[in-house]
Parts: structure tokens; C-alpha cells; sequence
């Protein structure tokens, strides 16, 4: 297909994801949500669904999925009602999930992405709700499994928020940007941590295209399975063009769920959603109306981290970076902390975020090790800026140090106080190193005499080596041209 | 054994007999009982013993055992019981032992109750009679050829037949009242709320309530007085304080204000009727006044119970699959086949009429016409009430239409046994208090019951009206 077929057409994306909060415990039972134990040992008549156990509202997963909620920009409604949605999986043990469906914890939030042209676009969100997650299927790897599947319960009962987003996205590309943020803002808030490979990020995707300036929508079909961000974009852009192609070989789209098969780089059709399930919903009956009183959303709002879009803002005016700089910067919230500590250590904070994207991270890249783990403190870190912002040190003298820092965690000071590096500022000091060279290198300075002025450089790198690079270089630079008149 | 908790409580502090000696009685006579009734689905020696070990060695070291100490109950089969089994009645769950106690049953040992047996009702607590349990009817013990009422037949039975002091059943639109009432005991069921649901089996949550049956009164009182209050297990327990109900006994109903409802006497012209309206007269004489009240919305009832509560069963009952620990079918080659043929053969007809009938009220497309329709009715019965009790203290009504019928009178007439519910279903869908309290017996000997409704948490004055009753000398 040209790719000018494909520009006549827009495609409408909606991203349903389901984010995994990161409480200790389960959503209405008191189990452990930890990753990894042996199967089905993570449970309680609860999140067994056994005859006879009830629901108990897990307060801490309020709390997050609030304030997940308010980093969207939503409004949080003061009464929000628990459904169940019904349905039969042998990974479902009540037969039913507790979500929310009519009244959901939050709605009418927006979401800020930036484009790839620097530009910025708002994608609304429908609405946030909580929900318990189910167990684990397991089809595959056991001796007996062309006739039996494994259920694994530990997973069932984690606590989940799904965020709806409206039908605004107009690109894969901006789909990406858009994840990207929600990760970002989720991990900012300590809601989730967002790990994508641990299933505790999970993203569908409603798509349809239509001709461009149409008014209506075209029928959706809904991606399953985009749980990773490169998935996502594969499986939108095929998605995309098969739809366009459908309708221009006169075919229709007919709205059903597909699967991503990342093997293949395709979708495939999983159900029709015309016999799709009726989920029944209703009430729960097992748990109270959820009621946020204004004085608890207060309380959750005032927990609440500074988040990125503002984050970036105040690093842009109140420390002058340049918007890709505090982008990057505010790319995680220990980062953003860190940086933050660094630049006013430091007291040049463009100074601190060229060391902190530079060498900081080069570093961790080549030890491969987190933030956390930095053997180099952000004061420390701002500390050896410091030096250089105030003529302590040279910034080339600076690049030699800190490998040292990171190698003992020593500070910058230490080390300039033991080697003996702190840079020659004393005039008469540098004045006698000069006078020296000037004696050894007759021919040059006739040749700088002369007319050839270039060759100063030589002189002050003379200088400079026999002050062991501590000489201020400029003070060097003055000094050797007064001295050759 | 037709002892009373006071009785009991006396016997064991004079040493006239021991708990364990009380136990090893009441398993007998239970066993030796038992093939008449059907009451029981299975004792539990084991544990009866061990509890009222434990109660006459807290008596010799002079400690308090407790209000219930040594007092033999039994428990419907829908309740759960650690390491006994709990089969709800069901072939689905013929063999399934909980790994955990209803509070309820940890709070009457607590008090040093002695559990002896788990009871048998109606699949699930799905009728009114007691036939549809998957392991046999049970048989009233004032008259074998007659049902007992259900769902907790087995429940009222072993009270009326004293193989137990006292039991614990469940009601969701009247399955311990009307018991009660065909059985000539008392049964009660307690504000929505007020005693924890945590290990009842759920059949309509919402709905849903244990309570206790005595052969008092006071018996009665002092199990709930046991049972009741705040359980961080359940999100629907209340947190009001319970007070004692038992010493709110005072036999004192002077100028009581007693409400008639008008929609339930109307049609009223029998043998229950007549022993109600005598019934009504003793509390006038006692000092009561009687005022005519208005429910408006009784009419309505009953389609309303019938669409909120099987919409909640269809839910509730999905997770007996074959998947866990519900009994598998050996029938069917795939999924849907494994659930098709387990639901299919292990459910009663009851049960399956409900969970279709809910299954259709909560459809894309029948929702708003059916199950928002009934909770928009449900919202005004409870009004009805609250609006009556602006002017009344206490509410008399049947319990039932009619006194304990024929085994297989009904069966096959569904319908029939719904709209007997009526008097019952109404109380239950406000989540109001009410109970049966013994009216005297019909010509032929069948017991009927009055049943006495008060405002949410009003438990306290609602006994010491059924007290006073009974203590009239008239019944
Ligand atoms: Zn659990």
C-alpha cells in the first residue's frame, strides 16, 4: 500500500491500561503481593473465593489508586461504588471480578505528551477505577499439559487500577508518548512500578481508522496483549494498516477482539465481540459505597509527590535548563531528586545537569547500576561542580577526579587535599613558573616577539605541565602575555 | 433434654452434671432421634467433647466459661466449621471440609457453646420447606408427615425436638422465622449487619443474615447477645454497640406502641389469622396500644425479593465450578463441558430456577427494567417501615400465611411457595430485626407463629415485647 492511501485515512486509538499497585498486601484480603513465590502459597479463603469469605477493602490501595487518579488530573469522586463483573475462568475463583463500572473511583482527567515535533497534545482520560486482579492460566510446560491447565492463585486479588483513556490518540507514536507519561506519572506517585515484564503494566488498545476530516469514528477493534512498549507500537501500526487496507479492498472492519502475536509482528482475531460476554454487572453487595471524605483526599493529595510536568517547568525557570535537559532529568523521580540535590549543592545547576546526564550516567551505564546504588552522592556530586564553578579546580582537572570519586566514594575535596590538586590562583607562584619557561624556550618567545602570537599556547601548555595542570589556565594566559610584553 | 441455658448454667455450677456429660446426652438423643427427622446431616462428636472438656476444666479451676458455657448447639449446614464438613445441602459440596470458622461459630464457643451437629436445609437455603436438600427432606418433629419449614428446617427441628438447646440458621427472606413458627419455637432474625456473615455461605448477599433459635425467648436473646457486633472480617457488619439483651428482659411492655400493618390483615381470614389477632390482644392487655399502620408498597414485594435475590445467587453460586474444591462431574471433554456437566448435575432444580432466574434479571438490555426497578422497590418497603416506626415501637404481622404443610404438598407448585414468603420477605428487605415468637397452635395441633418486627438495631425491645408474650401465660 502507498504510503498515500494510508495518509488519507486518521486512526482513533483509546489505551484501556491496568496498572499494579504497589501495596504489600492484597486488595481485599491481608496476602502478600510478592512476585515469585511458589505457586498458590500467597493465599486466604478470601482470594480463594472459598464459600462463606468476604471482601475487606484494603485501605493503603485508596490511598494509591487517589493519588494515581489526582496524577492524571482527575476528579475523585466522593462516592464510588464496587461491581462485580461475572464471568466463568478457572483462574477467576469467585466467578466474578469486584471492579467498578458505573460510579468509578475518578474521571475527566487529562493526560500532557509531547510530540516528536517538540509540540505538546492533551488525551483526555475517561476514567480510573479499582479492580482485584485474577489468578494465573497456565497452558504450557507441565508434563501432563495437553490435557490439564495449571492455576496458580498468588496473583489473584493483587490490586489494580485501569485507566481508561479517551479516543484521542492519533498515532502509534503518540500512543508511545502517551504510555511513556503514564508509566512516568505512576512511578512518580510510588503507585506502581510500573514493570512492564512483571505484568504490573498491562495495555489494550481500541483502534479504528477513518477517512480524514470524517466526523464519525469507525468501527474499533481491541488489541489485546501490547505488554511491551515496543509491542504497542508494532502492533498499532500493523493494526492501522490492516484496517486501511480491509476498507479499501471494500472490506469491513468488524469490531472484535484481537491478540498481538509479537512472534509474528501481527494481530489475530480472538472473539467476535457480537457474541461477546455479558458481564452482569451489579453491586457488590459484600462491600460499602467507597466514600473519600474531603479530609482524606486532602491528607492523599498532600502526600503527594511534585510530579513531572511540574517538575520540568520549575527546572526550566527557576534553574534555566533547556527543556530536552529537563526532560531528561525528570525521566524517573529519583533522577529528578537527585539532580535536584546535585544542582543545589553545586550552585550552577546547568553545571550539575551536564554532569549528572554526562558522566554520572555514563558511569552507572558501564557498572550497570541504579541511581540508588551511585557510589557518588548528589552532594558530592554538586560539591566537585562547585569546585570548578568557583575556580577551585579545572573542569579537564575535574574529569580526572571524578572517575576517583566514584572508584573510593571519596569526595571531590578529599581528593584534591590529598593529591595536591587544587589549582594555582597565587600570581607569584605562577609568575615564577613563567619566568622559568620563558628562560627555557628562547626560541619561541622570539618567535612570539616576533609576530607569531600563536605560539603562546605552547608556552602556557609549558606552564601549565610544570604546575602539574593546577595553574589556573587563564590567570596563566594573562600573566604569560604581560610577561612577553 | 428440653433444658434452658439458665438451667444448664445452674446444673453445671451445682455439679449436677457435668458439660461433658451434657454433650455425650444430647449426641445420643441426637443420634437416636435423628433417622425420624432427618435434622441432622452430621454430628460432631469430636468437637462437642473436646469443647465441653474444655468448659469443666475452666469450671474446676473456678474460672467463668462463659454465658453459653456447656450449652449444646447445633449449626446450619450452611455456616462453616473448621475441619467438618459444610455441604450447604448440596451434592456439589457433599465433601467439602473449610479450612476456617464463621465468626459466628468462634464467638458461641467463645462463650463456651458446644457445637454438636451441623443441620440440614434447603440447597444452598434456597426453599421454604426443607425439600430441597440434596441429602433427604427433614420431617417436623411435632408432625413427621409435615414439612418444618426452611430453609433452616433442620435448625428449628432439633430445638422442637431437644436434641438441641439452641441452633444457628441463616434467613434471607425468612428461612429462620418461618421455621420457627412451624416448629412452635422461637427464631430469630437480626438487623442487617448486626451479626457478621464472615463463613456464611452466600446466597444473597445483601439479604443474607445468620441468627439463633430457642426454645425461648431468652435462649435466643443470649445466642445473639453472643454473636452480635462489629467483625473486621465483613465489610457489612455494624459497628453499634450490642447491648445486653438478655437483661432487657424485664417482663415491662407498658405503653409499648404496637402497629398493625392493614396490607397484611386484609386478606387474613384463618385459623393464623385468629390466633394473631388473640395474640394481639394479649399485648393490649400487657399495656400495649395497638395502632393500625400502613406498608404501602407490600404489594410489590415479593417480585422485588425474588429479582434481588436470585441476581446475587446467579453471582454467588458461579463459584461452584468443578475447578477448586466443588465436586467434579466425570462427564466432558472440555471446559465448558467440565462446568456444563458439574452445575448441571450437581445442582437442585431450586437452584437452577434461581441462577437462571438472576442470571436473566442482570442481562444487557433486562437490568434496568428488573434488578434497578427492584432496588428502587426495595428503597421504598424500607421507607414503609421507617415511616411506621415514626409512630410505632413494634410491628405484629403472621409469619406465614398457613401452619406447616404435608411433605410434597408444594413441590411442584413453586410460585405457591413464594407468595407465602410475604410476610417474611418484606422485614428482610428493609434489613430491619424481626422474629417468631410462639402464638399457640392451630385446631389440629400445628404451631403458629407471630412475628414481631422493630427498627433497625431495636433487638433490645423487640425481645422484651416477645418476653413478655410468652411469659402472658396465654399461649
Ligand atoms: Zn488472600
Amino acid at each position: 500500500m502507498s504510503p498515500g492511501t494510508l495518509d488519507k485515512y486518521e486512526p482513533v486509538i483509546g489505551l484501556e491500561v491496568h496498572v499494579q499497585l504497589a501495596t504489600r498486601t492484597k486488595i481485599f484480603c491481608a496476602c502478600p503481593t510478592g512476585f515469585g513465590a511458589p505457586p498458590n502459597t500467597n493465599v486466604c479463603p478470601v482470594c480463594l473465593g472459598l464459600p462463606g469469605a468476604l471482601p475487606v477493602l484494603n485501605r493503603r490501595v485508596v490511598e494509591m489508586a487517589v493519588q494515581g487518579a489526582l496524577a492524571l488530573n482527575c476528579q475523585v469522586r466522593g462516592e464510588s461504588i464496587f461491581a462485580r463483573k461475572n464471568y466463568f475462568y478457572p483462574d477467576l475463583p469467585k466467578g466474578y471480578q469486584i471492579s467498578q463500572y458505573d460510579r468509578p473511583l475518578a474521571e475527566h482527567g487529562h493526560v500532557d505528551i509531547l510530540l516528536d515535533d517538540g509540540g505538546s497534545k492533551r488525551i483526555g482520560v475517561t476514567r480510573v477505577h479499582l479492580e482485584d486482579d485474577a489468578g494465573k492460566s497456565m497452558h504450557e510446560g507441565f508434563r501432563d499439559s495437553d490435557r490439564y491447565t495449571y492455576v496458580d492463585l498468588n496473583r489473584t486479588g493483587t490490586p489494580l487500577i485501569e485507566i481508561v483513556s479517551e479516543p484521542d490518540i492519533r498515532s502509534s507514536s503518540e500512543a508511545y508518548a502517551y504510555l511513556t507519561e503514564l508509566k512516568l506519572l505512576m512511578q512518580f506517585c510510588g503507585v506502581s512500578t510500573c514493570d512492564m515484564e512483571k505484568g504490573h503494566l498491562r495495555c489494550d488498545a481500541n483502534v479504528s481508522v477513518r477517512l480524514r476530516g470524517a466526523e464519525k469514528f469507525g468501527t474499533k477493534a481491541e488489541v489485546k496483549n501490547l505488554n511491551s512498549f515496543r509491542f504497542l507500537k508494532q502492533a498499532l501500526d500493523y493494526e492501522i494498516v490492516r484496517q486501511v487496507e480491509l476498507i479499501e479492498s471494500g472490506g469491513r472492519v468488524v469490531q472484535e477482539t484481537r491478540l498481538y502475536n509479537p512472534a509474528v509482528g501481527e494481530t489475530f482475531s480472538m472473539r467476535s465481540k457480537e457474541h461477546a460476554h455479558d458481564y452482569r454487572y451489579f453491586p457488590e453487595p459484600d462491600l460499602l459505597p467507597l466514600r473519600i471524605a474531603p479530609g482524606w483526599r486532602a491528607e492523599i493529595e498532600a502526600a503527594m509527590p511534585e510530579l513531572p510536568p511540574a517538575k520540568r517547568a520549575r527546572f526550566i525557570s527557576g534553574f534555566g535548563l533547556r527543556p530536552y535537559d529537563a526532560d531528561v532529568l525528570t525521566q524517573t523521580r529519583e533522577m529528578s531528586e537527585y539532580f535536584e540535590r546535585a544542582a543545589n549543592a553545586s550552585g550552577d545547576p546547568r553545571g550539575a545537569a551536564n554532569w549528572v546526564m554526562g558522566d554520572l550516567a555514563a558511569a552507572l551505564k558501564a557498572d550497570g547500576k541504579e541511581l540508588a546504588d551511585s557510589p557518588v552522592s548528589a552532594e558530592q556530586l554538586g560539591e566537585l561542580v562547585a569546585l570548578i564553578a568557583k575556580g577551585g579546580i579545572s573542569g579537564k582537572l575535574a574529569k580526572e577526579i571524578f572517575p576517583k570519586m566514584w572508584s573510593t566514594g571519596e569526595s571531590a575535596a578529599v581528593i584534591v587535599e590529598r593529591e595536591g590538586l587544587r589549582q594555582i590562583s597565587d600570581t607569584g607562584a605562577i609568575e615564577k613558573i613563567i619566568a622559568e619557561v620563558i628562560a627555557a624556550n628562547p626560541k619561541q618567545v622570539d618567535q612570539y616577539r616576533g609576530g607569531k602570537t600563536a605560539v603562546i599556547g605552547f608556552l602556557v601548555g609549558q606552564v601549565m605541565k610544570a604546575s602539574r595542570g593546577q595553574a589556573n589556565p587563564q590567570l596563566v594566559n594573562d600573566l604569560m602575555k604581560k610577561a612577553l610584553g | 433434654m428440653k433444658l434452658a441455658i439458665r438451667e444448664i448454667r445452674a446444673g453445671l455450677r451445682s455439679g449436677q452434671f457435668s458439660a461433658r456429660e451434657l454433650a455425650s446426652r444430647a449426641l445420643a438423643h441426637a443420634g437416636a432421634e435423628n433417622p425420624k427427622t432427618n435434622a441432622y446431616l452430621h454430628l460432631t462428636p469430636e468437637r462437642a467433647l473436646a469443647a465441653a472438656d474444655a468448659v469443666d476444666a475452666q469450671l474446676a479451676r473456678g474460672e467463668d466459661p462463659g454465658p453459653l458455657a456447656g450449652v449444646p448447639i447445633a449449626v446450619k449446614d450452611v455456616i462453616l466449621t473448621k475441619d467438618i464438613r459444610t455441604t450447604c445441602g448440596s451434592r456439589l459440596l457433599e465433601h467439602y471440609v473449610a479450612p476456617y470458622d464463621a465468626t459466628a461459630i468462634m464467638r458461641v464457643e467463645q462463650a463456651g457453646a458446644v457445637i454438636v451437629g451441623k443441620t440440614n436445609c434447603d440447597e444452598f437455603a434456597m426453599g421454604s420447606s426443607n425439600e430441597n436438600s440434596a441429602f433427604g427432606p427433614v420431617r417436623n418433629p411435632v408432625d413427621l408427615e409435615r414439612v418444618p419449614g426452611g430453609s433452616s428446617g433442620g435448625s428449628a427441628a432439633v430445638v422442637a425436638q431437644g436434641t438441641a438447646v439452641v441452633s444457628l440458621g441463616s434467613d434471607t427472606g425468612g428461612s429462620i422465622r418461618q421455621p420457627a413458627s412451624f416448629c412452635g419455637i422461637v427464631g430469630v432474625t437480626p438487623t442487617y449487619g448486626r451479626v457478621s456473615r464472615y463463613g456464611l455461605t452466600a446466597f444473597a448477599s445483601s439479604l443474607d443474615h445468620i441468627g439463633p433459635f430457642g426454645g425461648s425467648v431468652h435462649d435466643a436473646a443470649a445466642v445473639l447477645e453472643a454473636i452480635a457486633g462489629r467483625d473486621p472480617m465483613d465489610a457489612t457488619s455494624a459497628f453499634a454497640p450490642v447491648p445486653s439483651y438478655t437483661a432487657g428482659l424485664t417482663g415491662d411492655v407498658r405503653g409499648m406502641r404496637i402497629g398493625l400493618p392493614k396490607e397484611y390483615f386484609a386478606g387474613l381470614a384463618s385459623e393464623t389469622g385468629d390466633l394473631i389477632a388473640r395474640g394481639v390482644d394479649t399485648l393490649r392487655r400487657l399495656g400495649c396500644e395497638v395502632h393500625e399502620v400502613s406498608l404501602p408498597h407490600t404489594e410489590y414485594a415479593i417480585p422485588c425479593y425474588y429479582v434481588i435475590c436470585t441476581a446475587e445467587a446467579s453471582s454467588n453460586l458461579a463459584r461452584y465450578d468443578g475447578v477448586r474444591y466443588t465436586s467434579r462431574s466425570a462427564n466432558g471433554e472440555t471446559l465448558i463441558d467440565m462446568y456444563r456437566n458439574t452445575r448441571g448435575e450437581g445442582f437442585g432444580a431450586e437452584c437452577k430456577r434461581r441462577i437462571m432466574l438472576g442470571t436473566y434479571v442482570l442481562s444487557a438490555g433486562y437490568y434496568d427494567a428488573y434488578y434497578i426497578k427492584a432496588q428502587r422497590v426495595r428503597t421504598l418497603i424500607a421507607r414503609d417501615f421507617s415511616n411506621a416506626f415514626q409512630q410505632v415501637d413494634a410491628i405484629i404481622a403472621p409469619v406465614s400465611p398457613f401452619p406447616a404443610f404435608k411433605l410434597g404438598e408444594k413441590l411442584d407448585d413453586p410460585m405457591q411457595m413464594y407468595l407465602s414468603d410475604i410476610y417474611t420477605i418484606t422485614g428482610s428487605l428493609a434489613g430491619i430485626p424481626c422474629m417468631s415468637v410462639p402464638c399457640g397452635a392451630t385446631a389440629a395441633g400445628l404451631p403458629v407463629g407471630m412475628q414481631i418486627l422493630c427498627n433497625h438495631f431495636e433487638e433490645a425491645a423487640m425481645f422484651r415485647l416477645a418476653h413478655a408474650f410468652e411469659n402472658s401465660g396465654d399461649t
